[in-house]
């Protein structure tokens, strides 16, 4: 639906009901912390600045204008090949999977670890978001 | 139960879906949230193998929020380097967007 609807605003709210079952499949992995954090920035952030953006620049309700090019065919039969191929290789793959469960509350030692073990990526991934936010207002800022 | 099996198929099929939007939109914010398709798949995949190959390591997880995080600043400066080009070309579509050929 995301891909393929002609209306861009509507690819838009049904990018929001597929965040929004991803985070559904974290909490089934027993990843509560980052199913908030998927709920909060996804649906929260990301998806206001796109409907922002459509609403800035494109001609809604146009239904002249096409939305996808002349590559459907290939591209379905590049990604149905990849999709094959990719699927095969799970297959066959014997993983060493790990039978112990989780134990406790993910989310306690989420913040222990991010503050011990991750602290300095931590630091230079919030210096890279302020970063990218100050360089996206000076580009978009109206001269 | 669900296996591991049935999580990395799920995130394949995703990342396909989200190849196929890259490949074949032709407005640029479409292009933007097919690449949201793609980090979404990828971040199940992480939290899967967390989940099922190392159970008491915490660290598919915290990538994954360090993922998200930079999922965010990506978007961010790519709507704003779209809403310049349409300033300027009065359009978003990427095939006709083509001021960096010689």
């Amino acid at each position: 639906m995301v891909v393929s609807l002609k209306n861009i605003f509507h690819s838009a709210l049904f990018l929001v009901l597929c965040f929004f079952s991803v985070a559904g499949i974290y909490i089934l992995l027993s990843a509560e912390f980052v199913a908030a954090v998927q709920v909060l920035i996804y649906v929260g952030a990301i998806t206001v600045l796109l409907i922002f953006a459509i609403m800035l620049t494109a001609q809604l309700y146009s239904p002249s204008i096409k939305q996808s090019n002349e590559q459907v065919i290939p591209g379905i039969i590049i990604v149905g090949t990849l999709l094959i191929v990719t699927l095969s290789v799970l297959r066959r793959t014997s993983w060493r999977i790990s039978t112990e469960g989780i134990e406790g509350q993910s989310t306690v030692s989420i913040g222990k670890s991010l503050l011990t073990t991750y602290v300095l990526p931590f630091e230079v991934v919030s210096l890279v978001l302020i970063a990218a936010l100050i360089g996206a207002i000076i580009i978009a800022r109206r001269e | 139960m669900l296996s591991l099996y049935h999580y990395l198929s799920l995130s394949t099929l995703l990342f396909c879906i989200g190849i196929f939007g890259v490949l074949t939109r032709r407005n640029a914010i479409g292009i933007l949230m097919a690449i949201e398709l793609l980090f979404n798949a990828v971040n199940i995949n992480f939290v899967a193998f967390a989940k099922f190959i190392n159970p008491q390591g915490l660290t598919g997880q915290v990538f994954t929020i360090f993922i998200i995080t930079v999922a965010a600043a990506e978007a961010a400066v790519g709507l704003a380097i779209i809403i310049l080009i349409y300033r300027q070309h009065k359009g978003v579509e990427v095939d006709k967007i083509n001021i960096m050929k010689w």
